[in-house]
């Protein structure tokens, strides 16, 4: 019975990537490989400000003397960074006023990742920053944002129409010698998204944006940078999907979030690059740095993530709770397959008087993946009377694969409490004959069941987002069935 | 409807069910009664083909068609509807996303589209009150952390949501209070149909007062040893298991 079982969810869990296509557009391109040069390339192409081009430099010349992270519960070849072109941009031709003069090829591809921009506009009122590999080709809304004083734009915009802004915060919460790969992406970065929520307004619709790597061995380094001032709420969309492609891809962002006192940034992601195929090989090797800080008093900043692509996942978002009484949340699916991945999770760094931070963690493994939940908890001393939940969860598919936590503690002070606990489960073979009996296909029951099993992280997505996330889940386990 | 000829099925080696015979017409209502242990709900599992279990000899006919190659979900779609005997929980998944699953499954093996969402949530309101379910048990996920008796009803609402020809009810009478056990029986014999068919699964005469059989058979060390009217039922109450062992 047990066997039986494994053998259904080997078949229903060998799925191949859904969204593999390629779209065709001209290119911009650098010379392979990275030097000085290569960061003059990139800033002097993007017309940048000498502190800028310095910013790189610095961040170049650090990234030199640094080594790859080591202590992750993932393997994968070298990665030859001299073989890696850093900046690849669709040729613009001119300012684009309306959809009618986007490239049909990026409407084309938008359509098949099934978030035509036209609909978007009508429909959801969710205004689209669209990033097709390195430079943002479309924005919408942002007429109607402006009216709020709302700045949503690519990251290149930015540093030319809002370069204070810009040089005050970035770098701010992910310095540029935080790591190995944030060094890098602080190096090389091409484009990305910029937020800036001004006081006390709260933002009249959901920023999205879809990221694509489009590009064969082009590393694709964006950066993403969110700051909402005092009493200022924004939720934020960040979707992606990546074509088939047999060359592994590096992907190494940066999400910085900057929370002033009373504001609240909502960051959701649902993250669907191009795992590999069966067999484990190809696909995207995604190493992230995403952190946000709760600089002023009752801030909020909360993570939603639902992780289901890409070969290797490295990515811990967290929250620096500098403001008293401010709180900070990590929710989190993430479903590894066949061979891929995922070494995730989550840091609270409490630093202020009753500060709160809650970790939801829901690991979904099948076929020979692994999965590890890696979470930090500290406490200094001078964080006084604060807490943390935090429970990870695993669920097995099938008995090729693992599950891995590693909880890391550190409480300074008694006056905190920090609590943590963890379960791993498996889809029972009762389960599966209860949905079974009532004409439920072994494809759909799981799909249901882990749905069921992730409701809790669900069900802090944006309603546009959960939708999609539930389908990606099915997806992401059979293939097919939505 | 259902026709069981010389069934006989082992579980890791040890036969359970000894040579099984079962006619079960269309409109009709058999209950099974027998001592713990004896394979009943074994019987049950096979006929709705839950893996694991060898058949050895036999076979299980359901309007006219041999199923024992059909998987649970085909047999499920062709009409089939087990009452669990313990109904699984499934955390996270709400009653009605489950039924809606399931119901649009059923309707895609029978090549329809899915069901209209006024349609559905009519039916579910109909189905309700028919089996006067709390409001909110809909919203709940399916089994997690129901009573014994909730858990017994929400079998009957599904069968009730299903519309099957054919109901293997493995004991749903058990646990349920007297009211619970009048509202459940209730349920089924207003979802009598000339084209369906119930087998009751129970340890006792009580339920079927309410839910009158027209065949009441003894199961018994994997073979049904007797089989009679309603009557069948109280001398088995009145007299005890000892007596069909007595007699066969
Ligand atoms: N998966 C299994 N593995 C081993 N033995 C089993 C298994 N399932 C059932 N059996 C055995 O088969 C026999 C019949 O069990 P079954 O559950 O069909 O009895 P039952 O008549 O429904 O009993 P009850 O009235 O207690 O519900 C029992 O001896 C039981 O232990
Ligand atoms: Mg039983």
């Amino acid at each position: 019975m047990e066997k039986d079982q494994n053998n259904i969810l080997d078949e229903v869990t060998n799925s191949e990537y859904k969204y593999g296509f390629f779209t065709d557009i001209e290119m911009d391109t650098a010379p392979v490989g990275l030097n000085e040069d290569t960061v003059r390339y990139i800033s002097a192409k993007k017309n940048e400000p000498e502190w800028l081009l310095e910013f790189r430099l610095s961040a170049y010349r650090n990234w030199l003397t640094l080594t790859e992270p080591s202590w992750a519960h993932i393997h994968h070849p070298p990665i030859k960074y001299q073989d890696i072109i850093y900046y690849a941009a669709p040729k613009r031709k001119k300012e684009l006023k309306s959809l009618d003069e986007v490239d049909p090829e990026l409407i084309e591809t938008f359509k098949k990742l099934g978030i035509s921009l036209e609909e978007q506009k009508k429909l959801s009122g969710v205004a689209v920053d669209a990033v097709i590999d390195s430079v943002s080709v479309k924005t919408t809304f942002t007429d109607t944002l402006s009216k709020y004083g709302v700045i949503f734009c690519s990251f290149s915009d930015a540093v030319q129409n809002h370069p204070d802004l810009v040089k005050q915060y970035m770098g701010s919460v992910v310095p540029s010698n935080d790591n190995y790969f944030a060094a890098l992406n602080s190096a090389v970065f091409s484009d990305g998204s910029f937020c800036y929520i001004p006081k006390g307004v709260r933002c009249p619709v959901e920023l999205s944006t879809y990221f694509r790597i489009n590009a064969a061995n082009t590393g694709q380094f964006e950066r993403t940078l969110i700051v909402a001032d005092e009493g200022a709420y924004v939720s934020y969309m960040e979707g992606c999907t990546a074509p088939m492609r047999d060359e592994n891809q590096l992907h190494a962002a940066i999400v910085e979030i900057v929370a002033m006192k009373d504001a609240e940034v909502k960051y959701s992601t649902v993250q669907n690059w191009y795992p590999g195929n069966k067999k484990g090989e190809g696909g995207i090797y995604n190493f992230v740095t995403k952190r946000g800080i709760c600089k002023g008093s009752h801030s909020k900043i909360s993570w939603t993530q639902v992780e289901t692509g890409s070969a290797i996942t490295w990515k811990y978002p967290s929250v620096v709770l500098m403001g008293d009484n401010s709180v900070g949340e990590f929710y989190s699916v993430a479903v590894t397959n066949n061979f891929q991945q995922a070494d995730t999770g989550s840091k609270m760094i409490h630093i202020g008087r009753n500060t709160k931070s809650t970790i939801i963690s829901k690991g979904i493994s099948a076929g020979q993946s692994n999965n590890s939940y890696r979470g930090l908890v500290k406490v200094i001393k001078r964080a006084e009377n604060s807490r943390n939940f935090s429970q990870c969860d695993s669920l097995l598919l099938g008995d090729k694969c693992g599950a891995h936590t590693y909880p890391y503690i550190k409480a300074e002070n008694h006056s905190s409490i920090v609590e943590h606990e963890a379960t791993t489960s498996k889809i029972s073979d009762d389960q599966l004959f209860y949905c079974k009996q009532r004409g439920i296909s072994t494809e759909s029951a799981i799909g249901l069941i882990v749905n069921g099993y992730a409701k809790e992280v669900l069900q802090h997505l944006p309603m546009e987002f959960a939708v999609e996330a539930q389908k990606l889940l099915a997806i992401s386990l059979e293939g097919s069935v939505g | 409807m259902l026709s069981i000829r010389n069934l006989k099925v082992s579980i890791k080696g040890k036969e359970i069910l000894k040579g099984i015979n079962l006619e079960v017409k269309a409109g009709e209502v058999h209950a099974i009664m027998g001592p713990n242990g004896t394979g009943k709900s074994t019987l049950a599992y096979v006929i709705a083909g839950r893996e694991g279990y060898e058949v050895s000899e036999g076979e299980i006919i359901f309007k006219g068609r041999n199923i024992l190659e059909l998987s649970a979900e085909e047999r499920a779609c062709e009409g089939m509807f087990l009452g669990f005997q313990y109904p699984v929980e499934i955390p996270g998944v709400s009653i009605t996303n489950f039924l809606r699953t399931a119901i649009n499954e059923q309707r895609k093996y029978r090549g329809l589209d899915p069901v209209p969402a006024t349609e559905f949530l009519a039916r579910m309101e109909e189905k309700k009150q028919l089996l006067e379910l709390q409001e909110k048990l809909a919203s709940r996920s399916v089994n997690e952390g129901f009573s014994g008796g909730e858990k017994k009803k929400n079998e009957i609402f599904q069968m009730a949501m299903l519309e099957p020809s054919l109901a293997i009810l493995d004991e749903t009478d058990s646990g349920l209070d007297i009211d619970a056990l009048r509202i459940v029986a209730t349920g089924v014999n207003k979802l009598r149909r000339p084209d369906n068919a119930t087998i009751v699964i129970t340890h006792y005469q009580r339920l079927l007062e309410y839910i009158i059989p027209d065949v009441v058979h003894v199961l018994f060390d994997g073979r049904i040893v007797k089989s009679g009217g309603k009557d069948l039922a109280l001398q088995l109450e009145e007299k005890g298991y000892e007596w069909i062992r007595n007699e066969s």
